[in-house]
């Protein structure tokens, strides 16, 4: 199980070392996409490993025991955020959670239009990840 | 020696904190099933319960470290602290695959980067109408306004204020609560009875709890499809928003 987290951590960290170098080369001072380039990296080592069999299920034991702690981890985040501060701007929330979505699913009906072709390749696939 | 019991919690505040997260969940799954049917998801009502805690601490101790200003709390502090955060989001890329990309095809795709793009730049639009007209601000509400995620990944990427941080995060629970109400009924206005539309719709909406919820209760047949894209919504939102579309927002502030 120590051999998945410790795959896990390589990929943070390996990502999280792009995002930095990124940033600095980009000059702002930011990590620049770290967790999205570790996102990235940890599917295509995922999936190289997974066609060689060397991902054991206890290696992904290891990772998916993370993952599980996912959403109480993003509920811990939020209870330590500045809400008091935040509450003057508590329109501004409500209309950033609202308007953005309303615009994005209004434009459902005209991506549809667009490649009808792909439409019947689909079997059932699942997946198990949640935010 | 003395030692009381508040010693000893605040001696093992990361053990303090893990149990007490455990029992928010717990209270808001009951809630989630006994008051609202599982409408409302219990994630979405667990971080909502998160940022009142987070005010009640604020209030309690004039601080700005939320309920972890609060001695017994401190463990919050690491286990809500970026470094935990961004290792188990970067561990939930393990349900992804490329292949899952490939089967949503070209619609699957155009759907996240439309729905991404348009989330964030309509969020920074609606923060600089709001007073909030720094490229930091903006990209954080922005990001906000894509997930609860993206908008603190990309706040502390940018360097944002915590409140603004807090906007965002309430700004990306607000959208999950919509897209999983609102889903049901507005599924037959918009065409979303079919696979592909569902995989659109995921890529459009984004936030996985919201459409998988929403779309269980429009046809659960559909549930899965809508997941595969909004799986990589989040991650393709850390990626773009904090780079590519925050050196944008800067480049159009300039001008």
């Amino acid at each position: 199980m120590i051999y998945g987290v410790a795959l896990l951590a390589a990929c943070y960290l390996v990502g999280q070392t792009i995002g930095e170098l990124l940033g600095r080369w980009l000059n702002i001072n930011s990590n620049v996409g770290g967790v999205g380039f570790a996102m990235l990296l940890l599917i295509l080592v995922n999936q190289w490993m997974h066609q060689r069999k060397w991902l054991t299920t206890e290696m992904e034991k290891g990772i998916l025991f993370w993952s599980n702690l996912y959403i109480p981890v993003i509920v811990a985040m939020s209870s330590i955020q500045d809400v008091k501060a935040a509450t003057s701007g508590g329109i501004i929330a409500l209309l950033a959670g609202i308007i953005p979505v309303a615009l994005c699913i209004l434009m459902l009906p005209l991506l549809m239009r667009l490649g009808n072709k792909d439409a019947q390749k689909i079997e059932g696939e699942h997946s198990t990840v949640s935010d | 020696m003395v030692y009381t019991l508040q010693d000893l919690l605040i001696k093992n505040g990361f053990v303090v904190a893990l149990l007490a997260t455990g029992l928010i969940i717990l209270a808001s799954s009951w809630i989630s099933t006994a008051l609202t049917n599982k409408k409302i998801p219990a994630a979405a009502i667990a971080i909502f319960a998160g940022l009142l805690l987070a005010y009640a601490g604020g209030v309690i101790t004039e601080g700005e470290k939320g309920i972890a200003d609060i001695s017994i709390f401190s463990g919050f502090a690491l286990l809500g602290g970026s470094m935990l955060r961004d290792f188990t989001i970067v561990s939930t890329a393990m349900g992804a695959r490329f292949s899952e990309i490939k089967k949503a095809g070209i619609p699957g795709m155009v759907a996240l980067l439309v729905g991404i793009s348009l989330s964030f730049f309509t969020g920074a639009i609606l923060a600089a109408l709001m007073g909030y007209t720094d490229a930091k601000s903006m990209a954080t509400i922005g990001a906000g306004a894509c997930t609860f995620i993206v908008g603190p990944v990309t706040g502390a990427a940018v360097g944002a204020s915590s409140d603004v941080i807090a906007i965002s995060i309430a700004a990306g629970v607000a959208k999950s609560i919509l897209v999983t109400i609102g889903t049901g009924p507005i599924a037959k206005i918009i065409g979303l009875n079919n696979p592909k539309a569902a995989m659109i719709f995921g890529g459009l909406a984004g936030t996985t709890s919201g459409v998988a919820a929403g779309l269980a209760a429009t046809d659960p047949k559909l549930v899965p499809y809508g997941a595969i894209t909004a799986t990589f919504y989040t991650g393709i939102g850390c990626l773009l928003c904090p780079s590519v579309f925050y050196i944008i927002l800067q480049w159009i502030i300039i001008l």
